[in-house]
């Protein structure tokens, strides 16, 4: 068969661009899907501000025994290490399902994109995401409810916390899109997770007027550590005595939240999948 | 190599030995629990060709199209997609092929312009975005995000992201369903310019005028297995098959079939010394032949 050929083969074929290159152009294309669909730019980017500037008018007045801080002030705090799973585990393990459904997945699959670049996407999306998210909450508190800028040392834990508490819930949030059975039940699955976790551990509420068994329950997660670490950067020292042990236990913070990023890491590398159910 | 052909594949038109292939395919198996959807298939693709799959839903099309292009797993046969094994799939044997999927609703808050330019970027030598959306019709919706294309458009933007990386080997799953006619005869245009770039083509397709347009050859793959696959006026021994004329005496209409339709269109014309009246020819169309190739089959089974 003859073949009329405009551009000549080239003798051996090229490589196609490399993981990480096109990992960059998945973070860029993340961003543009996920800020343009109402839906995922709503309930994981907008909501916690939405909350906060409810919360903040409604409960922002009272305060907390005798340490002079605010319960906006706390809510603050709860609602950064919020958006931390909002952003991370609430987006992904209902965006993976729907892109699983949709034919996001098998399309790219199809490609010579390397795997490891759309998880390079995700990762990068959320990060970026999570700090738009952050800084916009952080001049919300800073100009209506007296949250103070952390200071010094404080940013330091304000980045480790950060960095731990995204990378632990983007695992668990690529290891949890293989729960949903598709993309119309994910939401439906995953908001109610994240719901009981903010309840329980010391968003909504304080955490210390708990019940002690729902204190131990919410102590198994991330949230109630990440909430935690975030009062110790925007809350006053002053605040340490609201704690159930009347310290911010840093360390233990940062050794559970690495604990789940090993876990998250297990759990997405057994269970993940690309294809739907029965497709393989 | 001799080919492995399963009995009573006399209708098979085996490709020679030498022939520079693009895909061959010897005794893939694959089955689901009970069903084998895989029954031993037997397939070669020329280099160059473009080959129509046909087959009734449920005759193993889409499990035989989804393992050449790496999405599923075989249970036993051999396969080669470019002299690469597809169970072991790396960047550079897919940046050599381009996948046209069934059913796809991705890439609905993106452009046509963003997602055809943002998968040019994933293929070392990818053809001209404005080209490509040329190509296939787009450009004035080029601003258009992919949630408001309609049916026929959408499946364009998914044609342009599987031939934006210059794929040597193209899979098209029934490219033209939901095309309006006008947008079909484009369609085939389309592919017939890719065909003369040199581009191997596997289409699927429920239409059969579509398989006899554009195809050089067409295999009808039905419970499993390959049951015929010759170029499109051959296949079922169509070529071979009797002629049915008809034509009109007085007010009635005359039948006869015959193998000699030109002898005996030569005798009608002596006998009316000229124009024979309503004269027709009627040779078993594709559909005839498909039809009667896999209700063969069925009651093979049966």
């Amino acid at each position: 068969m003859t073949t009329t050929t405009a551009h000549p083969a080239p003798a051996a074929p090229l490589a196609p661009p490399g993981a990480l290159s096109l990992g960059r152009r998945r973070v860029a294309i993340e961003l543009k899907s996920f800020f343009r669909d109402k839906n995922s730019a709503f309930w994981n980017f907008a909501l916690p501000m939405l909350l906060m500037i409810i919360f903040g008018s409604v409960f922002g007045g009272q305060t907390l025994g005798p340490t002079g801080i605010t319960f906006a002030q706390y809510f603050v705090a709860g609602m950064i290490a919020s958006g931390v799973l909002y952003t991370s585990f609430q987006n992904l393990a209902i965006a993976i399902p729907m892109e699983r459904d949709d034919g996001t997945l098998k399309r790219i699959q199809g490609t010579p994109m390397p795997k490891v670049s759309y998880f390079i996407g995700k990762i990068g999306l959320v990060f970026v995401a999570y700090a738009a998210q952050v800084t916009l909450l952080i001049l919300i508190g800073v100009a209506f409810y007296d949250i103070e800028l952390p200071s010094g040392s404080q940013w330091f834990t304000f980045a480790w916390v950060s960095v731990l508490g995204l990378v632990s819930c983007t695992l668990l949030g690529i290891a949890f899109s293989v729960v949903p059975k598709n993309a119309k039940g994910a939401s439906a699955v995953v908001s109610p997770i994240v719901l009981v976790l903010q309840f329980t551990s010391g968003v909504f509420f304080l955490f210390q007027d708990l019940p002690q068994w729902m204190q131990q329950f919410a102590s198994l997660f991330p949230l109630k550590w990440l909430t935690q670490a975030m009062r110790s950067v925007f809350l006053p020292d002053a605040a340490a005595a609201l704690e159930v042990t009347g310290s911010f236990e840093l360390a233990k913070c940062a050794a559970v939240l690495i604990a789940w990023t090993i876990g998250g890491l297990v759990l997405s590398l057994v269970f993940f999948r690309w294809n739907k159910r029965g497709e393989n | 190599m001799t080919t492995t052909t399963t009995s009573g594949d006399a209708l098979v038109v085996p490709v020679p030995d030498d022939a520079d292939v693009a895909v061959r395919v010897r005794g893939l198996t694959k089955a689901y629990g009970e069903t084998r959807a895989c029954d031993g298939v037997d397939l070669d693709v020329v280099r160059g060709e473009v080959l129509a799959l046909l087959g009734p839903n449920g005759a193993g099309k889409t499990t035989t199209t989804e393992i050449l292009e790496g999405y599923r797993h075989r249970d036993a046969g051999e396969v080669s997609v470019l002299g690469h094994d597809p169970s072991r799939t790396d960047p550079l044997w897919r940046s050599r092929l381009g996948i046209v999927l069934q059913t796809a609703a991705d890439l609905g808050d993106l452009t046509v312009e963003e997602s055809v330019t943002h998968f040019a970027g994933y293929y070392p030598r990818p053809r001209d975005v404005d080209e490509v959306i040329d190509w296939v019709g787009l450009t004035e919706k080029r601003k258009t995000r992919g949630s408001n294309l309609s049916g026929g458009q959408r499946r364009r933007l998914d044609v342009a992201l599987g031939i934006i990386g210059r794929p040597e080997l193209l899979f098209l799953d029934e490219p033209t369903t939901g095309f309006d006619p006008e947008a079909r005869r484009e369609f085939w245009g389309l592919i017939a310019g890719l065909k003369d770039e040199g581009t191997t083509i596997l289409l699927t397709t429920h239409y059969l005028d579509e398989a006899e347009v554009l195809a050089d050859r067409v295999a009808v793959i039905a419970r499993g297995r390959v049951i015929a696959c010759d170029i499109p006026s051959r296949l079922g021994g169509r070529d071979e098959s009797h002629a049915t004329l008809t034509w009109k005496e007085g007010e009635e209409v005359r039948t006869e079939q015959t193998t000699e339709p030109t002898r005996v269109v030569g005798e009608l014309a002596a006998r009316f010394g000229g124009e024979v009246p309503g004269l027709a020819i009627h040779r078993p169309s594709l559909e005839d032949v498909y039809l009667s190739l896999i209700g063969h089959d069925n009651e093979d089974a049966s």
